[in-house]
Parts: structure tokens; C-alpha cells; sequence
């Protein structure tokens, strides 16, 4: 328990990607089954318990505790299983640092116990740990690790460890349960791969590259479909032997947020599309926005009102499985064309198909590409005609060609030092454009960003921010930002809409600091006015909107 | 006579009428008695100052000769008449020097401890209870979720991170007066043996600290040029915390931060700060240490200085000891 303990706490307080999963690959390589298999779940969020409810663990605090102490503990700390995990006092004659138990022998305790014990069980358990692992037992049966790790990123430490590709770990995950010892196995070299009985399994999914500055030149049109690519997210459908799935692109199973879609693929195959809102084509009825989309997104459970209001449906790209037939070796159209078939026969109100669109030149299609029919479409797909569906990302089959982002000039108004790398700079920004208030011309902020700017352009950045603060709250400095004296940057970001969290009633997806414009005043800067008229309204080109003084 | 005629709190801090003079004043006063060289406690422009010697001389590093007018080295258990008082200092364990003061007056006995701390610390004197009327105790940790871990736990975990990492630098934050010279001294009791760097702001204590005999190994300025940043590649640096959001943090490999403190216990501390590793290692005593202490002292009262006094206050009231907060003001209850 100590080490799955010292690891949670490592990786609450590491910020970095690369770090995390040393830690995580370390700890898997050092620790045995079935302990760091239930730690797997754990972080995973695969392990299911019965969980525990705060108040008994209240009561069992105030058992050995005044009331009153308690109170001052919980206020200090602020959360209930840290607040006990501290105070927890063993009973007096018990050995002063008890043996570790193990993370195995504490789940078989939890799984084994009934549920009328649950007090004396807890309880015991806590004698026998110390402080950490105290802490790192409490999550476990509160059931909230909160540990800044994605399933996507321990899948990452697992190949890590076996030295494997990680879409074989997606591949192999819904086919295993806790506590993973054939994966463990494998990974470790002492035995073969698992074969998996499960059918309704997650493939990795096949990606694309970004279109870079010269690619296209090189590349004939006539060896390539083009597709929209719609903004929704990617998932993976899978209706085998009356099992039916819906993955995320990096393998999360989601099926319990979407019922309406699962019980309406009444087809045999493994299908992969653009999970959207709105009506099919086939209805015809218009696609709705992501934001939209977000209301159906990481749900355990979803309410009737909620389908009606925002029903969900499948664009389909294409197809792995035609029936039980893994057809991912055949070419793009062979698929397109098993694709077709399946969706016109599939329900109308749930799947349509990614419909191609026709070109002759790059040029062509860059026009179409800049003023795209609809405003969910993010960019273009392009499809290599000859190409069979691989997992991952190589660079050649599969290329994405995004629509120019959206660009406004803002001005810097408030800094935050960076975490980790960046915890000696001022990096996250927040930053505003101009807007009427009571007469006056004032910046109203409209957003955050914290990337885009190079290593040199951050030195500049922090530098600004070091000798122009105005005030300091806590972390954050607030920077001059008056109309002839301030920091302007260009803003990038993919989306925009109404919010009404946010003082300035806009919300951005993706913002990012795109250029530093040092050879602008704030007074140049754009409106408040300028980022409402964008919410639905087509994209501009790359070029910046222009700002008061035009 | 009655403890609260003898001390009793002033906007300057402690003062006793009888001897004429202030323990640990906040602002300048004419007659000064020290606990430690801790800069919220020892202040310049005292007239007269008596503290132990390392304390007399941790200020003169820190102020410069001028520190004060005139000093009084106070030696350990020597007792010496003030006023219509009489004083003693004894050990406090908290930072080298560091000392309780005893104030005594027609047979009522206050001791002042000051910091304090009850674990063994290779830098400094063990703290010794001194039998007493009035204990007089900080409550710098004084809830009950502070129990610190043993030392050797936490400078494990940064000699396994070392291994874990050895392409980053691990920069430790350690206040300069004590903390820094405790982590160092444990790190080579632990068996490091490589060259430990430090910030500019330590090199006049840590070679004080030699200079009274305190092994801390091979010790280096951390001061090299950009050039040669892959050099503190697994080295570890050991700087005031503050420096670590500064610019000077920026001459090291993807530095790891540590941060050497009894606050590193609560999580969400360490999270706020930007810590990547805790080290909880503190000069103060945790709970236990500190209800532990006032058992075994068994003083008639306990006035409660600085820190958290509403929790301990509490216990010895349910303990049935009379208690009372102090409500000192000018002590850094944060600098630990």
C-alpha cells in the first residue's frame, strides 16, 4: 500500500506528461500482482467498490477525536479523506509504524466484507496503515482519486513498460478486468499477448497528419478522396454478437452516456465516425454546434429530456468490420462502399454517412475548404484511395487540413507563473479586448492562454510581465494595460460561442497566443463587438480583423 | 507573584517590568532577550542584546557589526540576575543557538520556549523541558492533522527521485537559518556523498555552520554560467524558497521542486505552491511533539503564542490545563 500511496502523491504534484508516466511505468515494473493491477484500476477508473460514505467516516474520527479539534482539522485541510488520514490516531499499543499491507490484501478485505461491518472494516484498515496510505485507502473507498492522470495516460505507462504500441494496450483494454494479471504477464515478458474471447472490443483508430507547407505539392489529387471533417468527437461503434460499445477515440467506453445510439445500431460491425448532435442528413435536419455536443459529453447517466433536446447521431467515416469480418486490410473504397451499405439500411435518425466531396485540384479544394457548406465542419479529410485502415498516426494515408483558425488582437491583462517547466515564467495569460462600459472604452477580458508563443517569445513575455505589474492578488500579477501602454498579441482560436459563465459573455475553444504584436498599441486592439459578430459567422482568412483605428 | 505581572504582552512584544526588558521584541527596544537568529524573532536595532553566542553571532552575519549597541552572551543553564529578575537559557532544538529563556521572580518560573522543536536534529542542541509555572509555547503546527514523518522517510524519497530522474536538477527550498543546514547534514547522514550546490543567500550560515563544527560535506556555490546547465543534471541545489520562482531557477535542467517544510504535509499546500516534491521536514513541533511536551512539563498554565492557538488552547482545556492564547503579533506563523 506504501508504494501505490507514494505514488498517488507523486503524481498529484507532478505536472509533467513525461514525468507521470516514468513514475507509473517504475511502479508497474517494481510492484506485484495483483497490486499494481488493482492500482491500474484504480487510476483507471476501472475498480468497482462500494464506496463508502463520508458521514461514516466522520463518525468514526469523532469515535477517537473532539468534536471541536475535528472541526479546526477539517477547516484547515478542507477535504474529508486528507483531514482524516492526518488526525487518525491508532489505538494506543499498537506497534508504532504498523508492517505494510498490501494494496491486494486491502481490496480482497473491501470485496469480501459485508455491509453491515463496513465500520469495523474501516477502521481496522486504518489502524493498520500509516499516514499516506491512510489517505491513498480513503480515496479508494470514497471513490474520487482525482489524480490529474486520463486512462489515455496509464495506458501510455503500460506501453511504456513493455516497450509495446499503445494501441495494442487500447486494443487488449476492454477485454480485461482487474486485476490485469495476463496483461501484466505479457508486458513483463513472462508470457504471450492475452487472447481475448470479447468481441464488442475497441481497435485503435487509424489518425491523421496535418497538412504541412509543402505536402500537397507533392501528391496527385486524383490518388485521394476528400471528405468534411466534422466537429464532433471521434469515436468507434462496435455492435458484435449483440454486444454493443461506443469508444472514444483513445479507447474510453462512453456507452452509458449515449443509450439512444447503442440501441438504434441494430447492425453487425465495428464502425468509425463523428459522434455529433443535431438530425442526420438523412432527416435533414442540421447539424448542431460542439458546444451543444458538450451538454451529452461525460455523463454516467443521461435524463430523457436531455436525449430529446439534444440527440446524438453517427456521421459515418468508415468501416472495420462488416459483420465479423475484419475488412481493415481492403482499400479505402472497398470499406466506403461495405460503409454505405451498412448505413443505408441503419436507422435514419442516428446514421448518416460523411458525405465525399468532389475536386480536381488542391486549389480547388482549398477555396471549398476556406468556405465550407455548414458550420460544423472544422477543415477537410484526405484519404489516400489505396489505403487500408491502420491504428495510429503515420504521415502519408490519412491528412487533415483544418480551416484557418479564427484571429483577433487582444491585450495582455493579468499573468500566472507556469507549473513545472514554466514555474520561474509568466505564462498563462489572461487577456481582453476593448468594450463600452458606462461611456468609457474598457478591456474586458474574454479568455486564457497559455501556449503558442515560442521559448523566445515567452522570455519577452515574462519579461514584460516582471516589469509592468500594476498589483499582485495572491499568484497573479495584474499588467498594465492601458490605451497607448500595453502588450498586444495576436489571438488563434477554433471556435467561439455565447457563455454565460464568462463576464464578457463569450467563450473560446482552443485559444492560443499566436503572435506577439509588438508593433501594436492597445488601443488597436479589437472589440468585445468584433468576437460576437464571429459566433456563427463563417471564418475570416488568417489575416487579423481590424482593430479601433481600422 | 501573580505570571501575568511578571510578562505579559505589549504591542512590542513580550515584556517583563521587573528586568526591563522584552523577549524576542518586534520593534527596537532598549533591552532585548533572544530565543534564535530566526529573522522575525532576532531584529536589528535593539540597544542591548543578550542571546546565546551562535544567536549573537547568526545576527551580526545577518545585520552586520552594528547590529545592535552592546551584547550579552548568555551561556546555556547559567543563571543571571536582571532587574529584579533572574534569567537562564536552555536548549530549544529548533535552529542552532536556538534557546529557551526561564524568567524567574519570587518563586514564580515562566519559560519562554520560543521555536522549538523535540526530534533529533544533527544540527543543534536537543530541546530540555525546564520545570516551570508558565510554559509559554509557540503553536506553529497546532492542529491535529500535523503528525511529521520520520526525516530519514523524506530524504529517501528525494535520493530515489535522484535515481528516478538523473537528466533533472532537484532544487530544494529550505529556509537559509537552520532548515537548509538540517537537510544538508541529513542528506549526508543518509550517505550522499556527492557535491550538494547552494544559493548565494546560504554561504555565510552554511560556513558558519562549519565553523562550529557541523559536518556538511562538499559544499559549492550554485552559481555557473547558462553554458553549463547539463552540469547540475541530477545535482542537487539547495536555495531560499522564494528564489525558485525567481529567474535563478531557470540556470537548471528541468529543475524538480522541492520544498523542505513541516506545510508540505497538507497536499493541496504543496499543490498550490507549484511543489513537485514534499519534503515535510519541519523546525517546529508537530501535535504530538507539542501535547507531548506540555504532558511532560505538566506547567500550572500554558499561554499560547503564535500559530494555531485555538486548537491547543482546546486540548489543554480538555486535558483540564488552564490555557490562554497570547495573541502575539509580528511573528511569521508561514516561515517555517
Amino acid at each position: 500500500m506504501r508504494a501505490f500511496a507514494e505514488l498517488l502523491d507523486r503524481l498529484v504534484l507532478t505536472p509533467q506528461r513525461n514525468a507521470k508516466i516514468k513514475l507509473m511505468a517504475d511502479y508497474f515494473r517494481t510492484t506485484p500482482d495483483p497490486d499494481r493491477g488493482y492500482a491500474l484500476a484504480a487510476i483507471a477508473g476501472t475498480l468497482t467498490l462500494k464506496t463508502v460514505k463520508p458521514q461514516v467516516l466522520r463518525q468514526l474520527a469523532l469515535e477517537r477525536m473532539d468534536e471541536v479539534l475535528f472541526r479546526y482539522s477539517y477547516d484547515y485541510v478542507g477535504d474529508l479523506a486528507e483531514t482524516i488520514s492526518l488526525v487518525w490516531e491508532r489505538t494506543p499499543g499498537e506497534a508504532a509504524v504498523p508492517a505494510d499491507l498490501s494494496l491486494g490484501a486491502v481490496m480482497h478485505q473491501l470485496e469480501t466484507a459485508g455491509r453491515a461491518n463496513v465500520h469495523g472494516l474501516v477502521r481496522g484498515l486504518l489502524d493498520q496503515l500509516e499516514g499516506s496510505s491512510r489517505f491513498a485507502f480513503l480515496k479508494l473507498v470514497t471513490g474520487g482519486l482525482r489524480i490529474g492522470v486520463s486512462a489515455r495516460l496509464v495506458k501510455q505507462a503500460l506501453a511504456e513498460m513493455g516497450d509495446v504500441h499503445i494501441a495494442e494496450i487500447e486494443t487488449l483494454w476492454h477485454g480485461l478486468s482487474p486485476p490485469y494479471s495476463s496483461l501484466f504477464r505479457w508486458l513483463s515478458g513472462a508470457a504471450d499477448k492475452p487472447e481475448l474471447d470479447m468481441p464488442a472490443v475497441f481497435h485503435a483508430v487509424m489518425l491523421a497528419t496535418p497538412v504541412g507547407d509543402n505536402d500537397l505539392a507533392a501528391l496527385d489529387p486524383k490518388d485521394f478522396a476528400a471528405e468534411w471533417k466534422w466537429d464532433g468527437i471521434r469515436v468507434q461503434l462496435a455492435s458484435v454478437g449483440g454486444t454493443r460499445r461506443l469508444y472514444s477515440r483513445s479507447g474510453d467506453d462512453i456507452s452509458s452516456a449515449f443509450p439512444d445510439i447503442l440501441e438504434a445500431a441494430d447492425f453487425d460491425g465495428i464502425l468509425d465516425g463523428e459522434l455529433l448532435v443535431g438530425g442526420t442528413m438523412r432527416s435533414n435536419r442540421a447539424t448542431r454546434s460542439f458546444s451543444d455536443l458538450q451538454q451529452r459529453l461525460n455523463r454516467k447517466t443521461v435524463t430523457r429530456k436531455m436525449l430529446e433536446d439534444f440527440p446524438a447521431f453517427i456521421r459515418g467515416y468508415d468501416l472495420l468490420f462488416s459483420g465479423g469480418r475484419d475488412i481493415r486490410p481492403e482499400n479505402f473504397l472497398t470499406r466506403r462502399a461495405a460503409l454505405s451499405n451498412l448505413i443505408e439500411k441503419a436507422a435514419p435518425t442516428h446514421f448518416d454517412l460523411s458525405p465525399l466531396v468532389p475536386f480536381s485540384s488542391w486549389e480547388e479544394l482549398d477555396r471549398l475548404r476556406a468556405d465550407p457548406p455548414d458550420p460544423v465542419i472544422e477543415g477537410i479529410m484526405l484519404k489516400r484511395l489505396d489505403s487500408p485502415y491502420t491504428s495510429g498516426r503515420s504521415k502519408g494515408p490519412w491528412f487533415k487540413w483544418k480551416r484557418e483558425p479564427y484571429n483577433f488582437d487582444a491585450v495582455l491583462m493579468y499573468a500566472q507563473r507556469g507549473h513545472g517547466k514554466r514555474s520561474s515564467y509568466y505564462s498563462d495569460f489572461t487577456f481582453g479586448v476593448w468594450t463600452e462600459s458606462e461611456g468609457n472604452q474598457v478591456l474586458v477580458p474574454v479568455g486564457k492562454a497559455y501556449f503558442g508563443f515560442t521559448d523566445a517569445e515567452l522570455e519577452v513575455l515574462d519579461r514584460y510581465v516582471r516589469n509592468n505589474t500594476v498589483e499582485r492578488f495572491g499568484p497573479v500579477r495584474s499588467i498594465r494595460a492601458e490605451a497607448e501602454h500595453g502588450f498586444v498579441v495576436e489571438v488563434a482560436f477554433e471556435g467561439i460561442n455565447y457563455s454565460s459563465r464568462h463576464k464578457s459573455g463569450v467563450a473560446m475553444r482552443f485559444p492560443r497566443i499566436a503572435r506577439l504584436r509588438t508593433d501594436k498599441l492597445p488601443r488597436d486592439a479589437d472589440r468585445l463587438e468584433t468576437l460576437l459578430a464571429m459566433i456563427g459567422a463563417p471564418q475570416v482568412g488568417a489575416e487579423p480583423i481590424g482593430g479601433l483605428e481600422g | 507573584m501573580k505570571p501575568e505581572k511578571l510578562l505579559y504582552p505589549t504591542p512590542k512584544g513580550l515584556y517583563c517590568e521587573r528586568g526591563g526588558f522584552y523577549v524576542d521584541p518586534v520593534q527596537p527596544v532598549e533591552r532585548a532577550l533572544i530565543t534564535h537568529g530566526h529573522a522575525d524573532h532576532a531584529r536589528s536595532g535593539h540597544t542591548h542584546v543578550m542571546a546565546t553566542r551562535e544567536t549573537l553571532d547568526i545576527m551580526r552575519i545577518r545585520y552586520g557589526e552594528a547590529f545592535c549597541a552592546s551584547e550579552q552572551e548568555a551561556v546555556l543553564g547559567e543563571r543571571v540576575g536582571i532587574g529584579e529578575v533572574t534569567v537562564s537559557f536552555h536548549p530549544a532544538g529548533h535552529v542552532l543557538g536556538s534557546a529557551q529563556i526561564a524568567v524567574e521572580a519570587e518563586g514564580t518560573r515562566i519559560v519562554v520556549s520560543g521555536d522549538y522543536k523535540r526530534r533529533r536534529d544533527p544540527t543543534c542542541l536537543p530541546f530540555e523541558p525546564i520545570n516551570c509555572d508558565v510554559f509559554i509555547t509557540e503553536a506553529t503546527f497546532g492542529l491535529p492533522v500535523f503528525h511529521h514523518p520520520p526525516d530519514s522517510g523524506e530524504i529517501a524519497r528525494l535520493i530515489t527521485s535522484l535515481g528516478q530522474f538523473p537528466e533533472r536538477a532537484h532544487l530544494v527550498g529550505a529556509y537559509a537559518l537552520g532548515k537548509a543546514q538540517r537537510v544538508i547534514a541529513l542528506l549526508r547522514e543518509a550517505g550522499y556523498d556527492k557535491p550538494i550546490f547552494i544559493h548565494g543567500a546560504l554561504a555565510k550560515l552554511c560556513d558558519y555552520y562549519q565553523g562550529q563544527g557541523i559536518e556538511l560535506g562538499d559544499i559549492r556555490p550554485a552559481t555557473i554560467g547558462p553554458k553549463d546547465k547539463q552540469s547540475f543534471a541530477g545535482a542537487v541545489v539547495i536555495g531560499p524558497p522564494a528564489a525558485f520562482s525567481d529567474k535563478w531557477a531557470r540556470r537548471f535542467p528541468d529543475p524538480v521542486a522541492i520544498f523542505a517544510s513541516g506545510w508540505m504535509l497538507v497536499r493541496q499546500r504543496a499543490k498550490q505552491r507549484g511543489v513537485e516534491l514534499p519534503m515535510i521536514i519541519s523546525d517546529h513541533c508537530d501535535w504530538p511533539e507539542l501535547t507531548d511536551t506540555i504532558t511532560e512539563i505538566g506547567p500550572g498554565q500554558v499561554w499560547v503564542t503564535h500559530g494555531r492557538e485555538e486548537a491547543l488552547v482546546r486540548w489543554c482545556e480538555l486535558q483540564g490545563i488552564a490555557a490562554r492564547p497570547l495573541h502575539l503579533v509580528g511573528y511569521d506563523d508561514e516561515g517555517e
